[in-house]
């Protein structure tokens, strides 16, 4: 069975940050919070490289195993995804996550930070496919509707890549191959304790 | 050395520059290799580059206004994840099931201590109704914060499977309200303990020797005590930095944007869940010598008034300072 992932080609991205923007506006995500981000590293510097990041959709998820109220499950295409109504806000899977992912919509101390939101690989939540009380929670179900998250599928440079892992660790290696370098797939080896090998 | 060497590094710039004026420009450029990752930030060296005490995250710069989505990747959050789903567990199940199994050994070997010359039937004033005020809060706090606390850690596997992910979520939101909003009554029923008692729990000889005579725990007879023997001062203190440790790490947990940092917010989830646990494995001895294990102790926290020959035998030294200060009835003085 296919793991639904992501990757992001370093040395495609231009920082233009349109996938942020997709993102907040495909979801309809909550002010505040941003699913997506590209951070760059070494900015100014020779070799500086940015890098889209969002939810990795890791196996053995660290967020699911630290979940209290078990909140977290994994869809048949290996996205990690989280149901909002069991959900307590108690902050243990944004201190387990290595990527940041989880927000909340409340920068709200004594506890009341709301309920977490995170990337969900385009895939919604437990409701009912592109139902109403879906999008309201956790926004498209592009999944559903046959098609990859909207960030990937609108890169311009095709730097951020998603779908099934193993075909774009393919497409991947075949372009490293082909132009002789590659700054590595970011977050693969934290997410998946693997790379992509060249 | 040095000299040799910039003799060498000498001929060899000779012999660059000699090669690069015999061969035509065009095909120097051509044949220079072109490397755009000679100098690219890589991601194995960065994460090659996370070691113990050095750097934990790597992040970089970022545009959007959340300064905190600078962090790229935090591998210690799967260390935070192995602490939390092993030594935790761990840790809390040896604590209260340790000092559960180690209390009810205790009372099939030792038995329930009794008052060796049997109730007086006379009374006389351990804790005023203050006193008692302030503990049965901070107890109060402390019981549904440990259960609640209990909940988080051990509740997905203990309560969920027989409640239903549904109820024990809403339980657990419960919880989570009652774990923080008790938290401030427990922090001034704590520092109020430690104001009233402070000046009866400092240590001295008097508390070796009693520990070096077994307490009255172990063997025959009653070491003398004051207001507060060896074992009561441990607890006390136990109580007063146990719960410093928990209010301190708790608070950054209850305002988590002043912890500076998801590094800092494990550390002090750490804290918290470990002093948490070995201090309800305190607890769990403290109450239980305060009730079934001792005859006549729960008294002294129950009515405030505890049975003189019960006193006599815990705090002899205490009873006879009372004395002298005239507290207690001139006819009970004279039946000693």
């Amino acid at each position: 069975m296919a793991r639904m992932k992501f990757l992001c080609d370093a040395d495609r991205c231009i920082e233009c940050n349109a996938c942020v923007t997709a993102c907040k506006n495909e979801n309809e995500v909550p002010w505040g919070i941003n699913r997506r981000r590209v951070v760059t590293i070494n900015d100014g510097k020779p070799g500086e490289r940015s890098i889209s990041m969002a939810c990795m959709h890791c196996t053995d998820a660290p967020c699911a195993a630290v979940c209290p109220v078990d909140c977290f499950y994994v869809t048949v295409d290996k996205v990690v995804l989280h149901s909002k109504d069991l959900c307590i806000g108690c902050g243990y899977c944004f201190y387990a996550c290595p990527f940041g992912a989880p927000q909340y919509p409340k920068v709200g101390n004594f506890g009341s930070r709301g309920k977490m939101d995170k990337c969900t690989f385009c895939a919604g939540g437990p409701e009912a496919d592109l139902s109403p009380a879906e999008f309201q929670k956790y926004g498209s179900n592009r999944l559903a509707e046959g098609k990859l998250p909207l960030c990937a599928e609108m890169c311009s440079t095709k730097s951020l890549l998603a779908g099934d892992g193993d075909i774009i660790a393919k497409i991947y290696k075949e372009r490293v191959v082909k132009r002789g370098y590659g700054s590595g797939a970011w977050g693969w080896k934290t997410a998946y304790k693997e790379t992509v090998a060249i | 050395m040095r000299l040799s060497r910039s003799i060498l590094s000498f001929f060899a710039v000779l012999g660059v520059v000699l090669s690069l004026g015999l061969s035509s420009p065009a095909t120097a450029q051509q044949n220079a290799p072109v490397n755009p990752t000679a100098s690219s930030v890589r991601e194995d060296q960065l994460l090659n580059a996370l070691k113990p005490g050095g750097a934990a995250e790597i992040g970089g710069r970022i545009t959007i206004p959340d300064g905190k989505a600078a962090t790229l990747i935090r591998p210690a959050g799967r260390e935070w994840r192995e602490f939390h789903q092993g030594t935790m567990h761990l840790v809390g199940a040896v604590a209260i099931l340790g000092m559960i199994a180690v209390l009810v050994g205790f009372y099939f070997t030792r038995g329930k201590i009794m008052i060796s010359g049997g109730p007086s039937g006379s009374t006389i004033t351990r804790f005023g109704a203050f006193d008692r005020f302030i503990h049965w809060t901070t107890a109060g706090c402390f019981i549904v914060l440990a259960i609640s606390g209990l909940n988080i850690t051990f509740g997905k596997v203990l309560l969920m499977p027989i409640i239903g992910e549904v109820g024990f979520s809403a339980l657990s939101q419960l919880g989570k309200y009652a774990h923080n909003y008790l938290a401030f009554p427990f922090m001034i029923g704590l520092a109020l303990m430690f104001l009233v008692w402070v000046k009866d729990n400092i240590p001295g000889m008097i508390d070796v020797q009693w520990f070096a005579s077994g307490g009255g725990l172990i063997g025959k007879g009653h070491p003398k005590a004051k207001r507060f023997n060896g074992g009561q001062k441990m607890v006390f203190w136990s109580v007063i930095l146990g719960g410093a440790a928990l209010s301190v790490s708790g608070w950054y947990l209850l305002f988590p944007y002043t912890a500076g940092g998801v590094l800092n917010l494990q550390f002090w989830n750490v804290v918290h869940g470990i002093v948490g646990v070995v201090l309800i494995g305190a607890m769990l001895a403290h109450a239980y010598i305060g009730s079934v294990g001792m005859e006549g102790a729960f008294d002294a926290m129950g009515s405030g008034e505890v049975d003189l020959n019960w006193a006599r035998e815990h705090h002899i030294l205490w009873v006879e300072d009372e004395m002298k200060k005239g507290v207690i009835p001139a006819r009970l003085q004279a039946a000693e």
